[in-house]
């Protein structure tokens, strides 16, 4: 049995099968598409993966281009469907969407934050509608300073309540507990709150950093020696919880000695479109300056996955330079993330510096390490949609 | 929470609700799929996860099996419960 990650951001070695009967054109189809509904959000994270310009409501894709994009992912013969964000439960044909996905084929997934328009009655019309599971995100087992990372008074409250609906709802959850280094101290109690949740999974994600989380990455950077400290306590709770609670866990890339296999290889395993209709190869490929992107306005899905450039600028090995090209691991990592090698180095081209061959690692891990130890700066809040005391 | 699954020849494993065997007609390939995972099963796998009904135990399954395939019960049965011990330890199996 081989198992694969649906969705770009664990650790998991992807060993998919690569079962190409077909002799010709050799592009497999992506397993999973990340619908971002909208940018739209009731939160303010600071550590929020979307672009730093996130576009207006005015600009996102109507039900009707949606419900084509999920036909042709269908008949592309991928597997799930993500419905995220921004906040996907802030708009108002959910249900139809997961409706039409669910009756097209496709497995879906909810990620979201909580919202005000999230409540027990709409939770239980999606699952009946076809929705298999939700994952909820949470910024500390403390209100108050939950309600500061996320920027969003009431928020933790409400994340509660959510929790609570989805399992009378009968829906599986998965508890994403975001940690760094302002709420890194309670991961002990947070996975003690999965558990009194009655997730069935935790997923343990330390930031990482592109976007808005970049910005503010000397807020967030855990110390290694946290890390360390970290990482027993998930260890520990991993065996105690076997079979219980499954619990993934996401390091800081910047103290790995090997960089994440970011999205299971850039137009490999996913496609995310953006809520204006954005084919991306990841959810933050924008912040790449020369990749020009195609919108499934202008395009079919199987036409970007095959033919946009966006995709096929990094894919496979072709475009490595070395370290990555002559490395044994490079049909394993991919060469990691390139929205980091960017952000981090200038050249999208370049071996992801969280890699220790990188020629630019000591720096970074250096800086990174620096910050760590200082005092933490001021949030820079990512503000943008409604709020939960806001009529809308 | 729930306990952990311990799988045995008296069990009665099944798939929980949220975890479809799923027949992918575009790629012609069973695939088991999850909340953000995606199993490919086997030959042998798919012959077993294919038999669970909510009904039969494992040593039940395991006679079937070996009766069609010609081999030894025991053998099969050890084999069932390392794959569907490995499959509740991930929360892919309930009872």
């Amino acid at each position: 049995m081989t198992e694969s990650t649906s969705k770009g951001t664990s650790e998991t070695a992807d060993q998919s099968e690569s079962a190409a009967v077909m002799a010709a054109p050799a592009i497999e189809a992506p397993l999973a598409i990340l619908a971002e509904l909208t940018h739209r959000c009731s939160f303010q994270c600071p550590y929020c993966s979307n672009p730093l310009e996130m576009e207006k409501k005015e600009k996102e894709l109507d039900t009707k281009t949606w419900c084509r994009v999920i036909d042709e992912a269908v008949e592309m013969g991928m597997h799930q469907i993500h419905f995220s964000g921004g906040e996907p439960t802030l708009r108002d044909d959910l249900e139809q969407l997961v409706e039409h996905a669910t009756q097209a084929g496709l497995y879906c997934n909810l990620i979201t934050a909580s919202s005000p328009r999230l409540d027990e009655d709409r939770l239980r019309r999606l699952g009946e509608l076809g929705l298999e599971h939700v994952q909820l995100s949470f910024d500390d087992v403390e209100a108050e300073n939950a309600n500061r990372i996320g920027g969003a008074k009431g928020g933790h409250e409400r994340k509660l309540l959510t929790a609570a609906w989805v399992k009378a709802c009968g829906l599986p959850l998965t508890v994403n507990a975001v940690m760094h280094r302002q709420n890194i101290h309670h991961i002990k109690e947070m996975i003690d709150m999965a558990v009194e949740l009655g997730a069935a999974r935790l997923e343990v994600a330390q930031v990482q950093y592109y976007g808005w989380a970049l910005k503010n990455r000397a807020a967030f950077i855990p110390t290694p020696a946290q890390l360390d400290k970290t990482t027993k306590i998930v260890e520990e709770a991993r065996e105690r919880l076997k079979g219980k609670l499954v619990i993934d866990y996401v390091i800081p890339d910047y103290y790995a000695k090997r960089p994440k296999v970011c999205m299971g290889g850039w137009g490999r395993r996913f496609v995310n479109i953006s809520p204006s209709g954005l084919a991306l190869p990841c959810h933050a490929a924008e912040t790449i300056p020369e990749l020009e992107f195609d919108s499934v306005k202008d395009h079919s899905l199987a036409w970007i996955w095959e033919n946009s450039p966006a995709f096929q600028r990094f894919r496979g090995t072709d475009w490595m330079p070395d370290p990555c090209r002559s490395c044994d691991r490079k049909e394993i990592d991919w060469g990691g993330c390139r929205c980091q090698a960017y952000a981090l180095t200038g050249d999208a081209a370049n071996t992801d510096p969280a890699c220790e061959l990188s020629p630019f690692h000591e720096k970074i891990f250096g800086m990174a390490e620096k910050e760590a130890e200082e005092e933490a700066p001021e949030f820079i809040y990512r503000r943008f949609g409604v709020t939960f005391n806001t009529p809308h | 929470m729930t306990d952990r699954v311990l799988i045995s020849g008296d069990t009665v494993p099944k798939l929980p609700s949220h975890v479809k065997l799923r027949f992918n007609k575009q790629r012609d390939q069973w695939v088991v799929l999850a909340p953000e995972r995606l199993l490919v099963p086997d030959e042998t796998s798919l012959v077993i996860l294919q038999r669970l009904d909510g009904e039969a135990c494992v040593s039940t399954i395991a006679g079937e099996l070996a009766e069609k395939y010609a081999a030894p019960a025991e053998v099969i049965e050890k084999d069932i419960i390392e794959l569907l011990q490995g499959l509740a330890d991930k929360g892919f199996i309930v009872s």
